[in-house]
């Protein structure tokens, strides 16, 4: 820096060589971008058939609807966010919906996917997709046959203007079930099992209004693109 | 280390075990020991950090005459990022579910020294194919320093390797040894054995060789 | 993802995801430089420091990415712009006050290869944080980085004064010692789990 050069001697390889180098790197990402992007695509929807198609029975094939301004709508390609995905049988009879929840657990966020039967109000099942819950004792709640068979008629009926749930999903300590709105949690896994039942509670209050106002668009939607 | 290396076997075989990245010169500790829970995670992190270690070397020796001295890390890191991108989009295009549990540490590759380290002491003063060899051994001895760890991690941790259960039902699994402290013990007592292996030997322990890098 | 309180991100990047103890960032800098509390404590505030400011520019390189519609040059904004964001540091800090300039002179440049930065900066935008959440998480982060530099530091004056084997100097020892630091802070997970 003692002899300063004339401008164009100093930074002209510079800014040739980061030039190319931009050139060179800007290729190599768009064209890893663009080969790689339909098969990720088609990885991720793999992913969620298989999620929902364990979770419903008899399922086929499936519609994904997302909520805007609390009304239920087809989702389109472009839409970000949370999704319900509705699951038909071969003659297009609605045969439930899945839903997401996430909630803060032990360690970090617990996300997972539940089902939910129109007719009788409840959630049927339940499925963790990722949680970082400390392995042998929190992520039980993905596995225990005895936790997850609280979700088989769990309680989520709305209140009579069908605006909130008439009871709170809620988890009580093991061993003191008594309604049909509460999680039994896996004893020496509370905090695990209490994000779940908050997941499942915080996505029912959000979701559940709209999905019984708008009850003819799901049932109807099996044959629509 | 300014002049040239001739091509020789040991281009390839140094990285691998004798200067190991890392149980002998100790370097990219983060990805080791966060991603080393099972055998399967530590394979894919280690071929992943290996094509990016062909790749960025391959490229910054292409490369070496155009680049200044003075923005040369800054095209190197950008060279690096651009490698990680692409391993990323690759990994998702191949398995979602390895992509999870790998998180964002695939990103993270970008900032393990062992690729900068290689990119400025050996990439940049030779040719393509040495700068190539050169990488594949390091990169191949990063992921055998993941196997060893993700080997005993899994299996006292889990009881199983690759997911097969091997010490039967009755077998306790040691849960600390997929959690953080476990990741620790486990590289400080493989670090115990080599320096223990070298000192037989009579080869010095590097002992100040963890104060002179970053990440 | 559920809205999470900002006292919550605190706690949980401080103390129940450490990044250096239950994550795994920053190791390097970590086994490094905690060999003295007097060095540690600078050199976990410059980095905490770093943090705040990378963690600002993440926010903003991640909006603007996205309203652009080119999330695939993300990876490569970060570092380019963490890298920048340590050089503007250290020329901020030289010109204000070379007395903190000196005090941390040498550890400035180190900050960019540690990989807590770029992950806090991943982290963030992998969570879908918001303003004050990524403040309140790079706030936590860097608080919580310090934290355990220092109480590493502690361990090792002690160390310093005992024979242990010779084949456990060095990073050996250091990381059976963060094992144990880890294994005392699971004792902070499920704080604020209610």
């Amino acid at each position: 820096m003692n002899t300063p050069l004339p401008l164009e001697q100093t930074s002209l390889p510079m800014i040739r060589a980061l030039g190319l180098i931009a050139l060179v790197s800007g290729v190599l990402i768009v064209v890893a971008y663009e080969q790689t992007a339909p098969r990720i695509e088609r990885n991720r929807q793999q992913a969620i058939d298989a999620a929902v198609f364990a979770l419903l029975p008899g399922a086929q094939t499936r519609r994904d609807f997302v909520l805007a301004t609390n009304t239920l709508r087809a989702a389109t390609v472009a839409d970000q966010g949370d999704r319900l995905y509705a699951g038909y049988d071969s003659d297009g009879q609605l045969r439930g919906l899945v839903l997401p929840g996430a909630a803060a657990g032990y360690q970090g966020v617990v996300s997972l996917l539940y089902s939910y039967d129109i007719a009788c109000a409840c959630v049927t099942g339940m499925r963790v997709l990722q949680s970082l819950e400390t392995p042998g004792l929190g992520d039980r709640i993905g596995s225990d046959a005895a936790f997850l068979q609280n979700f088989h008629q769990l309680d989520a009926r709305l209140d009579a203007a069908g605006n909130r749930p008439a009871h709170a999903i809620v988890t009580v300590r093991h061993g003191r079930r008594q309604q049909a709105w509460e999680i039994d949690a896996i004893a020496g896994a509370t905090i695990s099992s209490r994000a779940v039942g908050k997941a499942i509670a915080r996505s029912t209050e959000h979701w559940l209004p709209a999905v019984h106002a708008q009850i003819s668009l799901l049932q109807g939607a099996a044959h629509e693109h | 280390m300014n002049t040239e290396q001739p091509l020789t076997a040991d281009t390839f075989l140094a990285g691998l075990w004798r200067e190991n990245p890392v149980f002998v010169t100790v370097l990219g500790m983060c990805p080791t020991l966060a991603v080393s829970n099972s055998v399967l995670n530590a394979l894919a992190m280690g071929l992943a950090t290996t094509f990016v270690l062909i790749g960025s070397g391959a490229l910054v020796s292409l490369l070496r005459n155009v680049i200044p001295r003075a923005v040369r890390i800054a095209c190197y890191i950008a060279i690096i990022a651009t490698f990680v991108t692409v391993v990323d989009y690759l990994i998702q295009a191949i398995s979602l579910r390895l992509y999870q549990a790998l998180g964002a540490f695939i990103q993270l590759i970008v900032v393990n020294c062992i690729i900068l380290g290689r990119a400025e002491a050996y990439a940049s003063r030779h040719p393509p194919l040495a700068s190539m060899i050169n990488a594949a051994g390091n990169g191949l001895g990063f992921t055998l320093a993941l196997l060893c760890l993700g080997t005993v991690r899994e299996l006292l941790g889990s009881g199983s390797l690759l997911g097969i259960p091997l010490l039967g039902p009755q077998f306790a699994p040691w849960v600390i040894m997929l959690l953080p402290p476990g990741g620790f013990f486990v590289l400080g007592g493989w670090l115990l054995l080599f320096n223990w292996r070298q000192r037989k030997q009579g080869v010095k322990i590097p002992v100040a060789e963890v104060h002179r890098h970053g990440a | 993802m559920a809205p999470d309180a900002l006292p919550r991100i605190f706690l949980d990047a401080m103390l129940i995801n450490n990044f250096v103890l239950a994550l795994f960032l920053g190791i390097c800098p970590f086994l490094g430089v905690s060999t003295q509390i007097r060095t540690a404590l600078p050199m976990g505030l410059a980095t905490a420091f770093v943090m705040l400011i990378s963690s600002l520019c993440a926010y903003g390189i991640n909006a603007l990415l996205l309203w652009l519609g080119l999330p695939f040059l993300r990876l490569i904004s970060y570092i380019v712009v963490i890298a920048a964001a340590v050089q503007l540091v250290e020329m901020f800090v030289k010109k204000t006050s070379p007395t903190l300039f000196r005090a941390l002179g040498i550890y400035l440049p180190l900050i960019t290869t540690n990989c807590a930065i770029l992950g806090l900066a991943l982290f963030q935008t992998l969570r879908e944080y918001d303003l004050p959440q990524s403040l309140a998480y790079s706030l936590g982060a860097g608080l919580g980085f310090t934290l355990a530099l220092v109480l590493m530091a502690g361990m090792r004056a002690r160390l310093a004064l005992v024979s242990v084997p010779r084949i456990s100097q060095g990073a050996a020892l250091g990381l059976l010692l963060a094992g144990m630091l880890s294994l005392a802070f699971m004792g902070f997970a499920g704080l604020g789990g209610q």
